[in-house]
């Protein structure tokens, strides 16, 4: 039971402290919510600057122009990237944290060759299409079609959520190509998003923001040579990219929650009611200094992991639990948040010196968290079979 | 960094468990109910080595640390092993003769000023009574104490006696002992309420895949399965959080040791507090019957949770310390 980290973790941290201390104010603020063209250059080009100074790709092998860095390593990474409040790049999200890992474990060579070093440098943007407004949760039982055509997949079908579809080159598709089997029927594809017979329809989110979008396909002719793994075994290619996930996926915003809930106990003294700051209000100050213990033992629950399985890769099941546990303490957090702001809440936009930009669309967008990537729901029956060993849900096959 | 358990660690808490497995089964525990401590069980317990843990070598302890002492008590509070445990381990280093179990000794918390009644555990059967008070520590003999039975405690196995006035006594440690004992106090009690998480849960899942309704077996429905999965999460936070601290205190931590202290006894207490419920409400009817484990472990719960300070005293200080720190 030892939290300390090495001493060449801590060169390692003062390194990239030192780049970011310069690098992080360099790249000024984020844009305007809704001009995508500014958005989209803010990130890749924030992905360019980690590149260059080889901090791209954290936990990708180097031979494939990651840093190939320790779990520790990567903890930190995280750990100091939240401290210096770097900019947060959801447009290289599934190229960097899923499309590309996938290739790397999946991939043909002209596949690596082709994709994985303009994804580090943020040149190729990926989106997502697994979604199907019919397999949300159950999405083994998605039905967009893949049928071949000589040297073709001939694609149609419609996704749903994919975020950034119309600012990306590529998309990770999966089809279905074998309509008998549930499973077992579905093909994992690199989609160029500039093929003909794709139609891509925004779907603004409640935030109004319109990251999301529906994805038509019709007769998409997709090359063969850009199936990843073999045909029919999609489902267990989706799952290798489970292999990149080290249990650090929530590190960064689970330190920016407990600075969150420190800018809160300074809004709280600046925020009066009946005369007093709100931070006289023993019950408002109570249960900031309960979600704080929260925070800080989903946090410990994350060292306990990435302990576990630097020690004996096996990533095993603790990230349904640090999941489920975090994006439902973060909701409690900015639903106490919103509550402090009061009628100030009522505005998106910052009010009379108030952060209520921050905090509302924030809260906002937590409602996404605990649906997103598996909801609460998915997740508890997912640790009730593994974990405790309760009997499994019926599962119907196509 | 490695959080881990080592394997000595481990072998140390499945020595704890092996033994109350033979010695201190449920049936065992249900008969201790309300009597005095036994202190032949007592003498056996000590022999575990559970008072002389953090002894230094050189005293003739084990020299071992908070970690060690934070799974064997978790096991302890696990298995619902009764008597002023927590009091004689914090007692053990001031005493010669706690570590064989010679000597038992209980306690008092009174460093916040308060107007609770001196209830004291386990007082029939204990030797001496320490009181930790913002001032300092306070030893006093049981037998200079005068002290009416509780008729009906509210644990069966932690009987308590109501203490009208209390003698002076001898000051035997200054302020800051004071406090340090009480934040020692805090995380073996936290442990202890990590092993109700844990045995609470172990309790509903055996029960929620044996008992049948409806043809099938409860476990099976989503909400038991919710149930189960929210008891896990927590006993999985308490576990990091009471092991976070348990290393911070031995000087291997990366925090504040009054933070993860308070962080500790509040998040492993209301897992314990909430899993025993929910233990209570997965067993349905059996789960209101005394001869049913679950109570005991609600009911234990309550004891520890009202020493060393509760949730919300705790959830008080983590909210100073954090809002010290937003504004430095």
């Amino acid at each position: 039971m030892d939290l300390r980290y090495t001493e060449s973790d801590q060169a390692f941290r003062s390194e990239l402290r030192a780049f970011l201390a310069d690098a992080v104010p360099a790249h000024g603020a984020a844009p305007f919510r809704h001009d995508w063209d500014a958005r989209r250059a803010y990130d890749t080009g924030w992905q360019r600057k980690l590149f260059d100074a080889g901090y791209a790709g954290i936990n990708w092998p180097k031979e494939y122009g990651g840093r190939g860095a320790s779990l520790m390593e990567e903890l930190v990474y995280y750990e100091e990237m939240a401290h210096a409040n770097a900019p947060y790049v959801p447009i290289n999200f599934v190229g960097t944290r899923h499309g590309g890992p996938t290739l790397i474990a999946e991939g043909t060579e002209a596949q690596k060759e082709a994709h994985l070093a303009p994804i580090l440098r943020g040149d190729e943007v990926w989106c997502q299409g697994f979604s199907e407004p019919t397999a949300g949760s159950d999405l083994a039982a998605l039905r967009t079609s893949a049928v071949r055509d000589g040297d073709h997949y001939v694609v149609n079908g419609q996704k749903i959520w994919t975020s950034f579809g119309h600012c990306s080159e590529f998309c990770e598709l999966l089809v279905r190509t074998d309509p008998d089997s549930k499973h077992r029927g579905i093909t994992w594809i690199i989609m160029p998003m500039d093929l003909s017979g794709i139609e891509i329809r925004p779907l603004p989110t409640l935030l109004g923001e319109s990251d999301f979008s529906e994805m038509f396909l019709e007769n998409v002719r997709i090359p063969i040579e850009n199936r990843v793994g073999k045909e029919n075994d999609g489902w267990r290619v989706t799952n290798v990219t489970l292999r990149f996930e080290r249990g650090t996926a929530w590190a960064s915003d689970i330190i920016l929650l407990q600075q969150m809930l420190g800018s809160l106990c300074n809004l709280a003294k600046k925020i009066t009611r009946d005369d007093a700051a709100a931070w006289e209000d023993r019950s408002l100050r109570r249960e900031i200094g309960h979600l704080s213990a929260e925070v800080d033992a989903v946090w410990a629950m994350v060292k306990l992991q990435v302990s576990e399985l630097a020690k004996t890769g096996v990533p095993g099941l603790g990230g349904s639990v640090i999941k489920l546990a975090f994006t439902e303490l973060n909701q409690r957090i900015y639903e106490l948040a919103t509550r402090l702001l009061g009628r100030a809440g009522l505005s998106r936009d910052d009010v009379a010196g108030l952060p209520s930009e921050q905090i509302v669309d924030k809260y906002l967008n937590t409602l996404s968290l605990t649906i997103a990537a598996g909801s609460s729901q998915i997740q508890r029956n997912i640790i009730s079979e593994r974990m405790i060993g309760m009997p499994k849900e019926p599962r119907h096959t196509a | 960094m490695d959080f881990r358990v080592t394997e000595d660690q481990a072998a140390l808490r499945e020595g704890i468990s092996d033994f109350c497995e033979g010695r201190l089964p449920f049936e065992t525990l249900i008969e201790l109910g309300e009597k005095p401590l036994d202190r032949g069980l007592w003498s056996e317990v000590a022999e575990l080595g559970i008072f002389s843990l953090r002894i230094p070598e050189s005293d003739g302890g084990l020299g071992l640390g908070m970690a060690e002492a934070a799974l064997v008590f978790a096991e302890l509070g696990r298995r619902l092993v009764p008597g002023p445990l927590i009091w004689s381990a914090l007692a053990a280093p001031l005493f010669p003769d706690v570590e064989t179990g010679g000597r038992v000794v209980t306690g008092l918390d009174r460093i916040r000023p308060t107007s609770d009644p001196l209830l004291v555990e386990h007082l029939e059967g204990s030797d001496t009574l320490i009181v930790l008070e913002a001032v300092g520590v306070r030893k006093i003999e049981i037998s200079d104490l005068k002290a009416t039975p509780i008729k009906t405690p509210l644990d069966p196995l932690t009987p308590m006696h109501l203490v009208e006035v209390l003698p002076e006594g001898e000051v035997i440690g200054d302020a800051e002992m004071s406090k340090r004992l009480r934040g020692e106090g805090a995380l073996l009690a936290s442990a202890m309420q990590l092993g109700i998480c844990e045995a609470t849960l172990e309790h509903a899942t055996e029960y929620a895949l044996k008992r049948e309704q409806f043809n099938r077996p409860i476990g099976s429905f989503q909400a038991i399965k919710h149930f189960l999965a929210d008891m896990l999460i927590r006993k999985e936070q308490a576990m990091a959080a009471v092991y976070a601290a348990a290393a911070t205190a031995d000087g291997r931590g990366v925090d504040d040791l009054e933070r993860v202290t308070a962080v500790a006894k509040l998040i492993a207490g209301e897992a314990a507090h909430k899993n025993a419920r929910q233990c209570i409400q997965i067993y349905g009817g059996m789960g209101y019957v005394w001869e049913m484990p679950p109570h005991f472990y609600l009911k234990r719960e309550l004891v520890l949770e009202n020493v060393f300070g509760t949730m919300d005293e705790h959830a008080d200080r983590v909210a100073e310390l954090l809002a010290e720190r937003a504004a430095s």
